[in-house]
């Protein structure tokens, strides 16, 4: 499990921004990558792969792995750890490969 | 050239063949139960890898303009794969993921629509072919099989014999039934030089040490045509560059592939069919072609808008200099084999069915005279 090393600070100084994690509300910290935030909330696996089904959460959390990738305001294939949380975001776990419209 | 006298690790292998991609893999695939011993010999990552390079496409309606005989030769290969695609998955349990539902070459406008149309009409008038069903397909008619497709393609040549596979998987199944089938596989063995003794055997030098067989197969590619002169044959390369983009992996779509526009099994988008003189310079992709590539993407299917593109490479088509495939035993050295062509997963059943039979039995069928070299030989004006 991840937990923030400096929780004291932020709970007493950080302003809060909230987004709605598949239709939870979440408290995350103004600054936070949608990553951060999921890790922070105990949420591990952000996703299902494309090919085989199976549970992937945030690995590198530079922008390179693309195992974080969610839908955010329903754009899928976004990488959370790239994607600063913002007040009413919403992000959803993406399950298998995302779809494309016609 | 050659230094006989090198001492081989490896006994004398009833077949050798040279190249380890797709085309010299089908072959030594099929040569299994006719031969006892195979090895297969190949090079490191340096190789320029078509097998790895290419789009993965199972297609006949383009073959054999200029050659009746390769269409022939082609619809052939395309009625063996379901027996090869099942025998693999049987034997390794690696699905190739092959479908044979049809397929599109996409046709934006009046002039490409006739331009086309004039094309294939002669193809399909030329000796050697054998008839097959197609049709011009209007855009309505196309779109009942391309979910979403964009008003630019206003026609499209349909065939139901075409179809893909996934071409990485095709090559690591081959490789696969080598190892449970005492094929050996030889890596970093790069041929330098060929010698044929006096019994008939062959030496093939490689930085490896020597290996020594009753016959040859030369299956290495672009490289063909410098192993071919080792064996008094002359095969004229001209390698053509061919860039693919990929976009990310989304919902099964596309159940028709198209020449240009395919998905994968697994999902992922191939954008391609482009078609370059550069030389050997297969480590560069360039932008005025990739933005070419998506753009006729987006045209036919403009939802791919969406889709982000995640990779792209350029990779080396082989080709002969006319561009058709070459089968042929060398005249001055007996027992030695060329092969080359340029759609090795294509033609990767008919390799591993037809003619590694004939390899086995050492001599090729008439009905591949037409493949040979001699063509190559004509006087210069």
């Amino acid at each position: 499990m991840f937990r923030r090393l400096d929780a004291p600070v932020v709970q007493a100084a950080g302003r809060t921004v909230r987004v709605i994690v598949d239709g939870v509300a979440l408290e995350c910290r103004e600054g936070d990558s949608v990553a951060a935030a999921l890790f922070a909330a105990g949420v591990q696996a952000c996703r299902d792969t494309a090919v085989s089904g199976a549970a992937r959460g945030p690995f590198c959390m530079m922008g390179v792995c693309y195992d974080c990738l969610v839908r955010i305001d329903g754009r899928p294939n976004q990488q959370a750890c790239m994607t600063p949380v913002r007040d009413g975001m919403t992000v959803q776990r993406q399950l298998g490969a995302r779809e494309v419209a016609v | 050239m050659g230094n006989a006298s090198t001492p081989s690790q490896h006994p004398t292998f009833d077949v050798a063949v040279v190249g380890g991609g797709l085309v010299g893999s089908a072959v030594a695939y099929g040569l299994r139960g006719s031969v006892s011993s195979i090895a297969v010999l190949d090079e490191g990552d340096v190789a320029l890898r078509a097998s790895r390079g290419n789009f993965g496409l199972v297609w006949l309606q383009s073959k054999g303009y200029g050659m009746g005989a390769y269409s022939r030769w082609t619809l052939g290969s395309v009625r063996l794969w379901p027996q090869l695609a099942a025998k693999l998955l049987a034997e390794t349990g690696i699905d190739v993921a092959l479908e044979q539902k049809g397929g599109l070459t996409p046709l934006m406008g009046d002039y490409e629509i006739e331009a086309r149309l004039a094309w294939v009409n002669k193809l399909m008038s030329q000796p050697g072919v054998e008839p097959y069903e197609w049709k011009l397909l209007d855009h309505h008619q196309a779109a009942s099989l391309v979910p979403g497709l964009g008003p630019d393609v206003t026609g499209a040549i349909w065939t139901p014999h075409d179809g893909i596979v996934n071409p990485l998987k095709l090559l690591r199944a081959f490789h696969v039934a080598f190892s449970q089938s005492d094929v050996r596989y030889l890596p970093h063995h790069g041929v330098t030089a060929i010698t044929q003794l006096s019994d008939g055997d062959f030496v093939l030098d490689t930085p490896k040490g020597s290996v020594r067989a009753r016959k040859i197969v030369l299956a290495a590619g672009l490289r063909n045509g410098e192993l071919g002169r080792m064996v008094g044959t002359h095969l004229p390369m001209a390698p053509q560059r061919g860039q693919i983009l990929v976009l990310e992996r989304t919902r099964r779509l596309l159940d028709t592939p198209m020449v240009t526009l395919r998905q994968n099994d697994e999902g992922s988008w191939l954008v391609g069919d482009s078609q370059e003189d550069a030389g050997y310079a297969d480590h560069v992709t360039t932008l005025p072609i990739l933005a070419t590539l998506a753009d006729r993407a987006v045209r036919t299917l403009p939802a791919l808008r969406e889709v982000r593109a995640v990779r792209a490479w350029s990779a080396l088509r082989v080709r002969a200099q006319d561009g058709f495939p070459v089968y042929e035993q060398s005249a001055s050295h007996p027992g030695a084999f060329l092969v080359t062509c340029h759609s090795g997963v294509t033609l990767a059943a008919t390799h591993a069915m037809t003619l590694a039979p004939m390899i086995a039995a050492g001599a090729l069928a008439p009905e591949l005279d037409t493949f040979s070299t001699r063509r190559f030989h004509v006087q210069k004006t």
